[in-house]
């Protein structure tokens, strides 16, 4: 083994810091190594962002998964964990998704130590603000069957909310003045990078083999059976193929031959601020009159927001300035002393748009191909949970009960999980 | 140590002083500074302090590029925190603060920090933080956040007002033939070639000035730029100024900021404070320029250390030279004129070339003004604080450098070589290619009707840039079908010698700490920790080292990164690839993005015909989704519940008036109209008569119900249609779908006539006389003339036309009547006085809720987008001899599937009680946490005497037939149990709007 | 910013209009099978490249439009009216 395959085995700790603080730093080690493709392996996960490294680190840790590959086309986390509001929160509702995305919020509480790396999950408070009496039965509805399945939500009255939250627009006269909130203390916010470079590097520490700058060009079949991959690295085979590579999941599909899917690609634009001293220490969620904006502080000092869709189909990562409007229309109609804050960047990605806004984890036509797909918007706070049960289904090759749902046959049966109601029009699901 | 206001030269008047606030000391500068060179001027060389080291800064540069003069302008309200000093133009009264430090800048005890700067590596913080230290012991988040609160308090930069933002500002449109982006030498000429082409041109400038670099020229040598900027203006040439193009999008559309009044002292009240522009041109010239780069050395970061051409600029430009001692350091030709012109105002200077020899012709020139050049040479330590007093140097050695000498300087000036300003084409995701021989990315060719010119592309030398800019001028004008004398741009380039790549001078067994990202600290030995710990692709470094991350977005030390990264992979540049720009190009105020839509007009605000007659009768107005409508009308002494109750009560035993306008109206017109509604609502449309209206339901695609209403037939080809408030336009375009790209065979013409009638209810047992006292022929609202569900068209008292439905959405006997919208206040006047005789009432939508809850009638609370037709109880409305939209999907087995939740009355057990909306309904346990059902809507029944409530629970009320139900609330309320009911709470068989 | 050349009203924003979805789905007769159904409702081919797709010019003329336009890059390469009847008058009267 070359110096230059040598992992860091370095557990990190205040310690380790300590101590290479002496030492000038030069003792740490890769915190994943750059192996060379194999020819063959017994599972090969497509897709180096969160959703795939998070499947591969549990393969291995949770089902003692050997010979595994994660392989990403360009570098790890690119993708829509690049564009990324970074907002972590549980407040589902709808079966199908409620006890998926609890315990997914109870896998990121622990996240840090588990991986040992710390992906800065700050438990700051989701805060979805509330302005007509409908709007508050209507989150009474969510926060009470979140409540009643064993997770934290709470109706704020105005009073809690200026104390808590004391810079909004608070003005009776505003467009639509806030009567309170509903609100998820345990939800926050982590450092996006932090948990694609944290699952990259327990995974490895665990045998995986992580190959970037390796696209997938072709998916070989043998019948049902998917038998290989080719590569612009090489040819690669595989007892077990997942699919994780949101945004581009039809393309994949359609190179193994099977034609099209529930999902459109559509493009969503994230927004950052020049930094500024503390100024919001919670999420707060802004959506009335057709407005859908959420905003929180990084701890770099940047506001970082978002709002909808571009509203058309894209696979562009970049966005155009009728959403640039929208969302600086919210964000200072909301928070009305951020008019002289300055945008510092605005980008995006390209999202994985369901038909009713939910996601997919399930097994395929193909008997040794697994899809983990149409993460909508929600993808980030997903990820624990999404590697977790997409492991446990290429591991034993049956869906768990929680996400019984998540399949693709879940339209012809008429299961509807649509947190929203909007019906099938994947850019309705925001 | 000091700099000098020259007594003459630069584009200053001098006979404006101008007086400002520096960190509450008062200062004086000159009109056509620049908070920069006013600072300079005044010896303020500690102006800032970086992010993480809490390092001093000073001024590096003189433009947007600036990482290190951040400053705080304003108070109050008008608190504007990072700023840069560089690009900030003086005025009389400006106030300026220092930011991220205590209790001052110059003294900052943040510079603690720095000390421990061996420890906070980059990425330092993933690696620990996460538990108890030394080893990281415990569980959960709550350490972390302990520790985030001291990390968030230290990070940031400036301080944001608390205050709403007292400015306003505007958005304006443009077209143009061609935008040229920049107007220095080369942006002047393509604009002026174009214009002269016959085009319709439209030139930004970031700067309050035109001439780009020439401006830092000796202003003896202006003659060529004002004869450049008075031919624009003979030519017609649209030209901003203070203007920056941020963004290049889709469709030649750029974005542009304007600073109308961030240069005044006092604003003119009529002027917003910036102006926002979105321009579409059919063609782009990018002559945006070259930004200066520098090197990496020991203590780069100091006070006193800025680029070459920003001493120029502060000194031909501003009237200031930065120090008395000058040394400069360069690796390319384009230091001379500066280093001559400083000789000859009277500084000592010394060029340290890092190239062994240079063509003489470069040199001469400023040899003969006396200044000593070395070759071989470059800084390898900066000494001195703030600002510098001298520096090491270092010599060429072989491949590396070896240590040099000592000397003395009081500012140290360096070019690293020039970086073309390619962001904008970066955001049209256009890559840019690695020159070697320039050290420079390179535009690409693109397909996008774009082209650059000058520095941009690489073009060094003043006449060259005019040339460039020319020629990019004739090819925009020839791409738009004008012709132009076709001019052959020159080549990138344009040094008689060439640069030698130089990023970071090092010396073997000897570590300085060297900066490639001033402000955010982040050092050339972060750039190789990223790389030893696989942090290897560009933007893994930029995210893990947060180079480039800061409020420059690495204009200028991006470069350095990569090479630093490059070298350490043992690749080539180009193998490593860059990060892409994204917009802005500089940072944009959110204000000036969202102009005036914002506080009270952030969205439109609908309200009826009727909404002042509502207020003067004394409506409270309610929000519903872009409309206000009024929620009750409260009399003396009375809240919103006395209020309601009142008045549903005595819609029940009199008569009551509501404002439905806000209702979706849809003309549908056509022979094939009535096959339209046949085939979108589930229930029968083919039969309906002439003169009679019916209730209807529309499914989506996917079989669940998206809207309902009623359509009355006018005519044998003429329907109206009424939608919910909540679904008006989303019904109205799924229809013009329908016909427009599914059915195109039928003639139906759809007209929205929302806007066109305006509406009013007109409910309980009494609205037959109301309606009668109000209408010239009252015969026609008798039994038998409008039985229930009938439609007449005739005339209210004074000529007004009216259109009326017997339709009942409160279960009393009720009619429906619209006017066209100038004739609203008119009805209300005839009928209002009919109603208050007979002890009748105006009412609201608390009211019509009440009222619609104890018939079981529902709304978008329970059409919420994932019921079926047979969930809200109205599965007898779908045609079992039909087929219509949604019908296929609606058979789907889940959809189909016995024991799903059903629409359900609700009542509480004890009936002193109440429950709220939005309860879950259990069976006393907690089951699988999502209950057995929920509440979509509650009120105190005037009928009933108690409160009750419509839901849906699994089964429907048969199911629950003397079982016990839950009504659980745990956000809000205690439990509650409630009795499961028929959901038609009141009147079942619907006797009293028949009669 | 994309600018859509409606052929009533001439080249306009984007956000003038309304995108609407996929223009190579034909949805089926109302009496088809509820596969055939599911199969137009809710599956996508979800082109990367040149895609045929409807807008309304919701805040103009609110024709539908069927447009041709590359997902990658946004550019538009043909636009029509959806009705074939107007399509054809508007081709008539060029």
């Amino acid at each position: 083994m070359s110096s230059f395959e040598c992992t860091d085995m370095t557990r990190y700790s205040a310690w380790s810091v300590f101590k290479n603080g002496l030492t000038g730093q030069r003792n740490w080690g890769r915190a994943w190594r750059d192996p060379e493709p194999k020819p063959q392996y017994d599972i090969v996960i497509v897709g180096g962002g969160l959703h795939g490294l998070a499947t591969a680190y549990y393969l291995a840790k949770n089902h003692g998964q050997k010979r595994i590959a994660v392989l990403e086309k360009g570098w790890l986390g690119g993708g829509n964990a690049g564009r990324n509001t970074t907002i972590v929160r549980s407040n589902y509702f709808m079966p199908g998704n409620r006890a998926f995305y609890e315990h997914s919020l109870t896998l990121w509480e622990e996240l840090s130590h588990e991986l040992n790396y710390n992906v800065m999950f700050s438990q700051r408070a989701h805060i979805s603000l509330l302005h007509s009496p409908a709007a508050r039965d209507a989150a009474a509805r969510r926060y009470n069957t979140m409540r009643l399945s064993g997770s934290d939500g709470e109706l704020w009255d105005l009073p809690t909310l200026k104390a808590a939250v004391p810079h909004l627009n608070y003005a009776e006269d505003a467009r639509f003045p806030i009567i309170g909130a509903a609100v998820q203390r345990r939800a926050g916010t982590a450092r996006h990078d932090a948990v694609a470079w944290g699952y990259a590097r327990a995974a490895d520490q665990l045998g995986v083999d992580i190959i970037q700058n390796c696209e997938v060009t072709g998916v070989q079949r043998d019948g049902d059976n998917v038998s290989r991959l080719q590569t612009s690295r090489g040819d690669i085979a595989a007892g077990k193929v997942g699919f994780a590579v949101a945004g581009h999941t039809s393309r994949l599909w359609q190179m193994a031959g099977l034609g099209n899917l529930p999902i459109e690609s559509h493009k969503l634009q994230a927004f950052v601020s020049e930094p500024l001293k503390p100024l919001l220490d919670q999420v707060v969620v802004f959506g009335v009159g057709g407005a859908h904006f959420y905003i929180s502080q990084s701890d770099k000092g940047g506001m970082v927001f978002g709002g909808d869709l571009d509203w058309y189909k894209s696979y562009a990562q970049r966005g155009n300035l009728p959403i640039v409007q929208d969302v600086a229309e919210a964000a200072t109609s909301i928070l009305p002393c951020l008019g002289r804050v300055r945008l510092l960047r605005h980008w995006s990605g390209v999202m994985d748009m369901s038909m009713d806004g939910s996601a997919f984890i399930c097994k395929t036509p193909l008997s040794n191909l697994y899809l983990n797909a149409g993460w909508n918007y929600g993808g980030f706070k997903a990820s624990p949970a999404s590697g977790w049960y997409f492991a446990d289904l290429i591991a034993n090759d049956r869906p768990d009960p929680v996400i019984a749902h998540f399949d693709l046959k879940r339209f012809e049966r008429g299961v509807v999980i649509d947190e929203r109601g909007a019906g099938p029009d994947p850019k309705l699901h925001g | 140590m000091s700099a000098t206001r020259l007594s003459q030269g630069g584009r200053i008047d001098r006979s404006c002083e101008l007086a400002f606030q520096w960190d509450g000391k008062g200062l004086s500068g000159y009109d056509g500074d620049t908070l920069a060179s006013a600072l300079l001027a005044n010896n303020e060389w500690v102006v800032a302090r970086s992010f993480k080291y809490h390092r001093p800064r000073g001024v590096m540069s003189a433009g947007v590029e600036e990482g290190g003069a951040l400053v705080t302008l304003g108070s109050g309200a008008h608190r504007d925190a990072n700023v840069r000093a560089t690009t900030q133009p003086l005025f009389s009264g400006l106030e300026a603060f220092g930011q991220n430090a205590w209790p001052n800048v110059r003294t900052d005890l943040g510079e603690v920090n720095s000390l421990f700067g061996r420890f906070f590596a980059a990425g330092f913080y993933y690696k620990t933080f996460m538990g108890v230290p030394p080893l990281e012991w415990g569980r959960g988040t709550w350490l972390w956040m302990q520790y985030e609160k001291v990390i968030r308090r230290a990070a940031g930069m400036g301080r944001a007002s608390r205050e709403p933002d007292p400015d306003h500002y505007e958005h304006a449109n443009a077209f143009c033939d061609v935008l040229v982006v920049g107007g220095g030498p080369a942006g002047l000429a393509a604009a002026q070639v174009a214009a002269e082409a016959g085009l319709d041109v439209m030139l930004v400038e970031q700067d309050s000035k035109l001439g780009g670099d020439t401006l830092n020229h000796p202003a003896a040598a202006d003659a060529d730029r004002l004869a450049a900027i008075s031919a624009l203006e003979t030519l017609g040439c649209r030209v901003l100024t203070h203007t920056t193009a941020f963004g290049l999008y889709d469709g030649g559309v750029a974005g542009l900021l304007e600073r109308v009044t961030d240069h005044q002292s006092i604003p003119s009240v009529h002027q917003p404070r910036q102006r926002f522009w979105t321009v579409r041109a059919k063609h782009t010239v990018l002559a945006s320029g070259a930004l200066e780069r520098g090197m990496a050395f020991g203590n780069n970061d100091r006070p006193g250390v800025m680029t070459v051409n920003a001493a120029r600029a502060y000194m031909q430009r501003y009237g200031v030279r930065v120090g008395d001692k000058l040394v400069l350091s360069t690796n390319n030709d384009s230091v001379y004129a500066a280093a001559s012109e400083f000789a000859k105002s009277g500084a000592e200077v010394c060029v340290l070339d890092a190239r062994a020899r240079v063509e003489p012709a470069v040199t001469e020139f400023a040899e003969a003004s006396g200044v000593r050049v070395e070759f071989n040479t470059a800084p390898y330590t900066a000494h001195g604080r703030s600002p510098v007093s001298g520096l090491t140097t270092a010599r060429a050695d072989r491949d590396g450098w070896a240590l040099g000498d000592r000397m003395e300087c009081d500012a140290l000036l360096v070019s690293g070589g020039w970086s073309p300003v390619v962001n904008l084409l970066s955001h049209r995701q256009v890559k840019s290619v690695w020159d070697a021989s320039l050290a420079c990315f390179l535009p690409a060719d693109t397909d996008e009707p774009l082209s650059l010119a000058g520095s941009a592309a690489g073009v060094w030398n003043t006449e060259d840039c005019v040339r460039s800019g020319e020629a990019a001028g004739a090819r925009a004008a020839q791409a738009l079908g004008r012709s132009a004398p076709t001019v052959s741009a020159p080549a990138p380039g344009g040094w008689a010698t060439p640069i030698k790549a130089v990023y970071e001078v090092r010396v073997p067994g000897k570590s300085e700490k060297c900066f490639v990202d001033p402000q955010h600290d982040v050092s050339t030995e972060d750039v190789r920790l990223a790389h030893r710990e696989g942090y290897v692709s560009v933007e893994h470094m930029k995210r893990y080292t947060t180079l480039g991350m800061a409020t420059d977005q690495g204009k200028v030390g991006n470069i350095i990164g990569l090479a630093l990264m490059a070298e350490a992979l043992g690749r080539e540049i180009p193998e490593v690839g860059t990060t892409t720009f994204r917009p802005p190009y500089t940072p944009v105020a959110l204000g000036a993005l969202r102009g005036r839509h914002v506080g009270a007009h952030f969205r439109p605000l609908r309200v009826t015909p009727l909404h002042q007659w509502n207020l003067d009768h004394g409506a409270t107005m309610t929000m519903a989704g872009l409309w206000h409508r009024p929620w009750y009308f409260a009399r003396a002494g009375e809240g919103i519940s006395e209020a309601y109750v009142r008045e549903a009560t005595t819609v029940r035993e009199s008569v009551g008036l509501v404002d439905v306008t806000s209702l979706g109206k849809i003309a549908i017109q056509g022979p094939d109209a009535t096959e339209l509604l046949n085939r979108v609502y589930t229930n029968p449309f083919a039969k309906l008569a002439i003169g009679k209206a019916r209730y209807g339901i529309m499914l989506r695609d996917d079989g669940l119900v998206m809207d309902d209403g009623t359509t009355w037939r006018l005519g044998e080809h003429d329907y109206f249609m009424t939608t919910t408030t909540a679904h008006a336009a989303k019904v109205m375009v799924f229809l013009e779908e329908l016909l427009q790209t599914r059915w195109t065979d039928l003639k139906v013409h759809l007209t929205s006539v929302s806007e066109q009638w305006a509406g009013v209810a007109v409910a309980g047992p009494c609205s037959r006389e109301v309606l009668e006292e109000a209408l010239a022929d009252p015969s026609v609202v008798s039994n038998e003339a409008l039985p229930f569900m009938g439609v007449v068209e005739t005339r209210f008292k004074g000529d007004i036309p009216v259109r009326i439905a017997r339709i009942s959405f409160s279960g009393e006997r009720a009619f429906e009547a619209y006017v066209p919208s100038d004739y609203a206040p008119s009805m209300m006047d005839l009928l209002w006085p009919a109603a208050e005789a007979r002890g009748g009432c105006l009412y609201g939508l608390e009211a019509l809720g009440a009222l619609r809850i104890e018939k079981g009638h529902v709304t978008g609370a329970e059409l919420d987008g994932r019921v079926t037709i047979d969930d809200a109880g109205l599965g007898k409305m779908a045609s079992k001899n039909k087929h219509f939209i949604g019908s296929a999907l609606a058979k789907r087995p889940e959809l189909e599937r016995e024991g799903r939740a059903q629409l359900v009355g609700i009542f509480p057990v004890d009936k002193s009680k109440r429950f709220n909306a939005g309860s879950l309904l259990t069976d006393g346990t907690v089951g699988d946490g999502h209950g057995e059902g929920w509440i979509t809507g509650v009120t105190h029944s005037p009928a009933l005497g108690h409160w009750i409530g419509l839901g849906f629970i699994k089964g429907g009320a048969s199911a629950w037939h003397g079982k016990r139900a839950v009504a659980t609330d745990p956000v809000r309320a205690e439990d509650v149990d409630v009795e499961i009911v028929s959901p038609h709470m009141y009147d079942p068989n619907g006797e009293r709007m028949h009669g | 910013m994309i600018r859509i050349h409606c052929p009533f009203c001439g080249e306009r924003d984007h956000s003038e209009f309304a995108y609407g979805g996929d223009g190579s789905v034909v949805y089926p007769a109302l009496d088809a099978s509820a596969e055939a159904w599911h199969d137009a409702v809710f599956l996508r081919e979800n082109i990367r490249g040149l895609q045929v797709e409807t807008w309304q010019h919701v805040n103009g003329c609110r024709q539908w439009l069927r447009v041709e336009r590359s997902t990658v890059t946004h550019e538009i390469t043909s636009v029509q009216a959806c009705h074939p009847g107007v399509a054809t008058v508007l081709e008539s009267e060029q």
